[in-house]
């Protein structure tokens, strides 16, 4: 079977668009547009995946498409769908236009957390990760981390909602957490330990699995990709320690 | 021994289980795979808290051995509950990496960098490569392991 080609170069892009805007690494990016190609006739599609663009060619019909990534983000719910997609069009249970209406889909509206849910998640992640690491436990630093964690996590979501100046999420993020632990250092006067509520606080903010990523991605042999995605974890860290080394000169 | 697994042990497993199942709601993960994730998560902290405490090496060594383990450990989890759940594994490693990953120390490199303490700084950026290498490999290691185990049971 094969397919317009337009239609194979057009949907087999937007399928990995929406894998690498959403946290995939390269080389599932590549490996997952190779098989929906391959699906769909055209086995010798030439795939290059960049961390901020996408080609796609076919070689048998001389076309190809180009696609620019400009946003990277994580949902996972997200590259759930697609590779759910993927596997229904390898077994022949949608076909190609079909698959290209629901990527659409995928793309515009996925189900996701309220907001209410993320502030609780970003509660329970960064109390339980500072009695983990640093092992401080007293009423007020559990409450502190708490509050800090929530309104960091919950500004920095509302401020990378609103428009596109990067690291300028991170770096309120971080000084809202700071901010909130300097009060609660001046309001309380024994069993307060600022460093590890600031510890804690940071988690759901910090670049942790972007680093990471970045060495996976140059390990599988993406030597432009993975360095990128370290420059951008590196601002990132830089946005943040900054934020919150600017209110720690007040203590 | 066992006062350890049944005292700091069992506290870190359901603090692991909860901090990883938290950061898989903030990354959107979906909603049927939030509870196995984080039980993921919960065995590789756990399998590094217990080679922390087991072996008796440097701090730095405790560091490379301990992330390296227990990134194979959520390796072969993830790959076990992507097949079991028929998800990609994406969706189970990421979220478990949370109490692993070098994101507070990343983030202590430059802080002390700007509060004018290089050599704190330079310790923090040491554990950032280290941890981050080590994972990386430890990952590479459990797809072997999990290609293998999937050729075994498939012929």
């Amino acid at each position: 079977m094969t397919a317009q080609p337009a239609l194979v170069l057009q949907t087999t892009l937007l399928a990995g668009a929406i894998l690498l805007e959403n946290g995939a690494e390269i080389e599932r990016v590549e490996d997952t547009m190779h098989r929906i190609a391959t699906n769909a006739g055209y086995p010798d599609a030439q795939i290059f995946v960049l961390l901020t663009g996408i080609t796609v060619s076919l070689p048998a019909t001389a076309t190809s498409q180009v696609r620019a990534i400009h946003r990277r983000g994580m949902d996972l719910e997200k590259v759930d769908q697609v590779n759910t997609l993927s596997r229904q069009f390898a077994e022949r249970a949608i076909d190609l236009t079909e698959f290209a209406r629901r990527l659409a889909h995928v793309e515009r509206a996925v189900p996701t957390f309220p907001l209410s849910w993320l502030a609780v998640a970003a509660a329970v992640v960064s109390v339980t990760l500072m009695v983990a690491f640093t092992g401080h436990a007293t009423p007020v630093d559990l409450i502190t981390c708490a509050l800090a964690g929530t309104l960091g996590f919950v500004s920095y979501d509302q401020v990378s909602r609103l428009g596109s100046i990067r690291f300028l999420s991170e770096f309120i993020g971080a000084l809202i957490i700071g901010l909130i632990t300097l009060v609660g250092g001046l309001l309380t006067h024994s069993g307060y330990h600022a460093d590890a509520i600031i510890i804690g606080a940071v988690m759901p903010l910090v670049p942790g699995v972007a680093i990471t990523n970045a060495v996976r991605d140059t390990m599988t042999g993406n030597l432009l990709s993975g360095p990128a995605r370290a420059i951008e974890a590196v601002l990132s860290a830089c946005a943040i320690g900054m934020g919150i080394a600017l209110t720690s000169f007040f203590y | 021994m066992l006062h350890w697994l049944l005292t700091t042990g069992l506290l870190q497993l359901i603090l692991a289980y909860l901090a990883t199942a938290g950061f898989g709601v903030l990354l959107n993960i979906p909603r049927r795979a939030v509870n196995l994730s984080g039980w993921v998560g919960a065995a590789g902290w756990f399998t590094y808290e217990l080679l922390a405490v087991l072996l008796p090496v440097t701090e730095d060594a405790k560091l490379a051995i301990g992330n390296l383990v227990a990134a194979i450990v959520i390796g072969i989890a993830s790959g076990l509950a992507a097949r079991y759940k028929h998800m990609p594994m994406i969706i189970f490693n990421i979220p478990s990496l949370v109490p692993l990953v070098p994101g507070g120390q990343s983030y202590r490199v430059v802080r002390n960098l700007v509060t004018g303490n290089p050599d704190a700084a330079t310790h923090y950026f040491v554990q950032v490569v280290i941890i981050a290498g080590v994972i990386a490999i430890g990952f590479l290691v459990a797809e072997l392991v999990n290609r293998i185990a999937w050729r075994l049971t498939n012929t």
